[in-house]
């Protein structure tokens, strides 16, 4: 009878083995989420992206349910998701973009031109549709790192009490919006 | 001879100008603690690296910030809770015991122990004294005869 068992237990544990990696072929790495997980947006104080003295802090975001969506012109994903993003616009969700300067450095790369920077913004969102309502500029990236972002294209779905309720790593697409987004925000609702 | 020297000199400038380190620290600890979290706080963006070996922008932040907090005498500890709040577990290489991680701290255990007691097992059933009958000898002399013949056949 003891034998019987035994000479299965080879089977069961390849089983196992089986079914873990079956698993792993599904699993995401890039599906990282934020330790800021049902928390309050960060504190921070940033400029705006196209107006000369406007400034963005947390407390100012409060009160409308919104997207924040982490992006640059620089990034071929976030070019990508433009369009989607602007008709969910359209649909009337608000979305506010975080702009992920890359690789800006005070010390090696002198003066920022945010103009020549305006200028490459609007002519991609011209081209590609654009969801924002406005734009926040996170030059040295301190509100990305606060969020836990790592890189763009990511996106925060934030409620009206300035709660981050989800993180998204990767692209917006009606796939991730019906499986992710649309459950929440009608929760809210 | 003259080009020899020429040469030789010029793995001599190599090296005197390789720059040693471009962090400059107050004192010899924070050094060390700042080399330490580096080595074990993991670049969210290339996942198997640390982000001392990570060339992502993301990975540069990190080491800033984090050199902006040992400057500033925060722990070890505080340094990778800092990290955590803001990029989840994901980016410290030492995992916490929770109830998702429990297998990867007990597995490994378990399957020593339990191979440890097959084996113990399985010693003790090998070593049970077995009884010995005349009957037994003379079938083991019947079999030993009947193998020696089908050989000769």
């Amino acid at each position: 009878m003891n034998r019987k068992y035994l000479a299965v237990a080879p089977l069961l544990v390849f089983a196992c083995v089986c079914v873990f990696l079956y698993l792993g072929l599904f699993a995401n790495p890039r599906e990282i989420q934020t330790g800021r997980l049902g928390q309050q947006m960060p504190e921070f104080s940033l400029p705006d992206l196209m107006q000369d003295n406007k400034q963005w802090t947390d407390a100012s975001l409060k009160g409308d349910v919104y997207l924040l969506n982490v992006w640059g012109t620089w990034c071929p994903t976030c070019l990508a998701e433009l369009g989607y993003l602007t008709k969910l616009r359209e649909q009337g969700v608000k979305i506010i973009g975080l702009y992920y300067v890359q690789g800006y450095d005070a010390d090696f790369d002198g003066a920022f031109d945010i103009q020549a920077l305006r200028d490459e913004v609007n002519d991609m969102l011209q081209r590609a549709g654009n969801p924002y309502q406005s734009n926040i500029l996170d030059l040295h990236r301190t509100l990305s790192l606060d969020l836990g972002v790592s890189g763009a294209p990511e996106t925060f779905l934030v409620d009206k009490n300035g709660t981050i309720l989800l993180h998204h790593t990767g692209d917006i697409n009606p796939r991730v919006w019906r499986a992710k987004f649309a459950p929440k925000i009608q929760e809210l609702k | 001879m003259k080009w020899l020297l020429v040469t030789l000199s010029l793995f001599i400038s190599v090296s005197t100008l390789a720059q040693t380190d471009r962090y400059v620290f107050e004192n010899n600890e924070q050094a060390i603690r700042f080399e330490e979290l580096t080595k074990e706080l993991r670049c969210p963006k290339c996942q198997n690296q640390n982000i001392a070996d990570s060339d992502a922008v993301v990975a540069k932040d990190l080491r800033d910030k984090v050199l902006e907090l040992v400057k500033q005498g925060k722990t070890k500890d505080e340094v990778i809770d800092y990290m955590i709040d803001r990029y989840g577990y994901f980016v410290h290489y030492e995992p916490p015991v929770t109830p998702a991680t429990l297998v990867l701290w007990v597995l490994p255990v378990l399957i020593v122990i339990v191979g440890f007691g097959f084996i113990v097992i399985r010693q003790r059933k090998a070593s049970i004294k077995q009884s010995w009958s005349p009957e037994d000898e003379a079938l083991l002399t019947k079999l030993i005869l009947q193998n020696k013949r089908q050989e000769h056949s």
